[in-house]
């Protein structure tokens, strides 16, 4: 009996320990030796590189603080932009700037998109650059356009929105307090308090991997990950789901490009 | 990535200077295969070189062992503000990259 109520002391206890593991130490271990400095260089290069048929660079892209003005500009994406009267997040902004200051096609600046650690991507070494000047300034994306406020609505939709093959949404899996999927937590995204420290540690470098991650790239391995059909990259569905996790998460001050497992 | 820039940084403490500096390198085993099957031909830095006004103060022999793009620290006795410090790496296909940077 007494061996029993141990047993049963034993596993009550094993959430409380699973909150104290070794996978905060070992993230903070990882991010002193995490190479996402390298990454913020080679996007330096990219954002002054000049390409594309029009011979330019990005050095003039409008990332919602005014032409080429980086400061600040992640953490208040995603935001609506009168040119393109849609709202619009880092990536899908970039891709813009791309089309339209360097005259490239949609077709081939979106042909690789998400890289490998052997050739990590444009995006992902752009994203890099760009938020890195927006750490330790709070989370604000755009909430005051009706746009921004349609997308806040129609991201929340979709993040309980079931669907597929596995009737799954994001909050089957990022719905409910303490859940884990191997060594990474699951944060329940809907909820601020969950929100705020997951959202101000994106993008980054992904350990596992060694490669560059971005939102853009979350969005489209979970759809994978549900068994849904491929989102379109930039697309107005994962613009969505981005500014509705951004918005839940404003606020906190932006501590990325940070790492992940 | 391919072997590129580096990073460095050197700060003074209390009777040292501690050097923190990231590489770019592939840092290949030669136990892994592409894609096609074939194996990645061994890659990987073999040397490392830290000199501070010049006079070399760290030598290192690295194996294959160590990560992709690296971090490598140092706590070097003396060293003073503005002093100057230089990592360099060779590895083995003779590829070398250096780097130069004062102590803050």
């Amino acid at each position: 009996m007494t061996f029993k109520l141990g047993l049963v002391l034993a596993l009550a206890a094993a959430p409380a320990l699973a909150q104290q593991s070794p996978y905060a130490e070992y993230q903070r271990m990882a991010l002193e030796n995490a190479p996402v400095e390298l990454f913020e260089l080679g996007g330096e290069e990219l954002w002054k590189k000049r390409q594309g048929p029009k011979n330019a660079s990005l050095e003039r892209c409008d990332l919602g603080q005014g032409p080429g003005v980086l400061k600040g500009a992640y953490a208040g994406l995603p935001r609506h932009f009168a040119d393109t009267d849609r709202v619009m997040d880092l990536e899908a902004r970039l891709l813009h700037c791309m089309t339209t200051l360097q005259g490239r096609s949609r077709q081939e600046a979106t042909k690789r998109v998400f890289g490998n650690a052997d050739r990590p991507s444009e995006m992902e070494y752009l994203s890099a650059y760009v938020a890195r000047q927006s750490n330790g300034m709070k989370i604000a994306p755009g909430r005051t356009h009706p746009k921004e406020q349609e997308a806040y609505d129609l991201g929340r939709k979709l993040f309980f929105h079931r669907a597929g093959a596995w009737d799954f949404s994001c909050a089957s899996c990022h719905g409910e307090e303490g859940k884990r999927i191997r060594m990474s937590d699951l944060p329940v995204l809907s909820n601020p308090q969950f929100a705020r420290p997951l959202m101000a540690t994106w993008p980054a470098y992904r350990v596992s991997t060694s490669s560059f991650v971005t939102l853009q790239w979350r969005m489209n391995d979970c759809y994978r990950q549900m068994r849904m059909p491929e989102p379109t990259f930039g697309s107005d569905t994962t613009i969505a789901l981005i500014a509705y996790m951004m918005a839940t998460a404003a606020g906190e001050p932006y501590r990325g490009p940070a790492i992940k497992r | 990535m391919a072997a590129g820039p580096m990073r460095m940084r050197a700060t003074q403490g209390a009777g040292f200077t501690d050097v923190r500096v990231l590489m770019t390198h592939p840092m290949e085993t030669g136990q892994r295969k592409d894609a096609d099957g074939k194996i990645v031909p061994l890659h990987f830095i073999q040397n490392v070189t830290v000199k501070l006004n010049g006079k070399v103060v760290v030598e290192a022999e690295t194996s294959q062992a160590v990560s992709r793009n690296p971090v490598f620290s140092f706590r070097i006795k003396g060293g003073a503000k503005g002093d100057k410090i230089e990592v360099s790496w060779l590895d083995n296909k003779g590829e070398s990259t250096s780097i130069e940077s004062a102590v803050a």
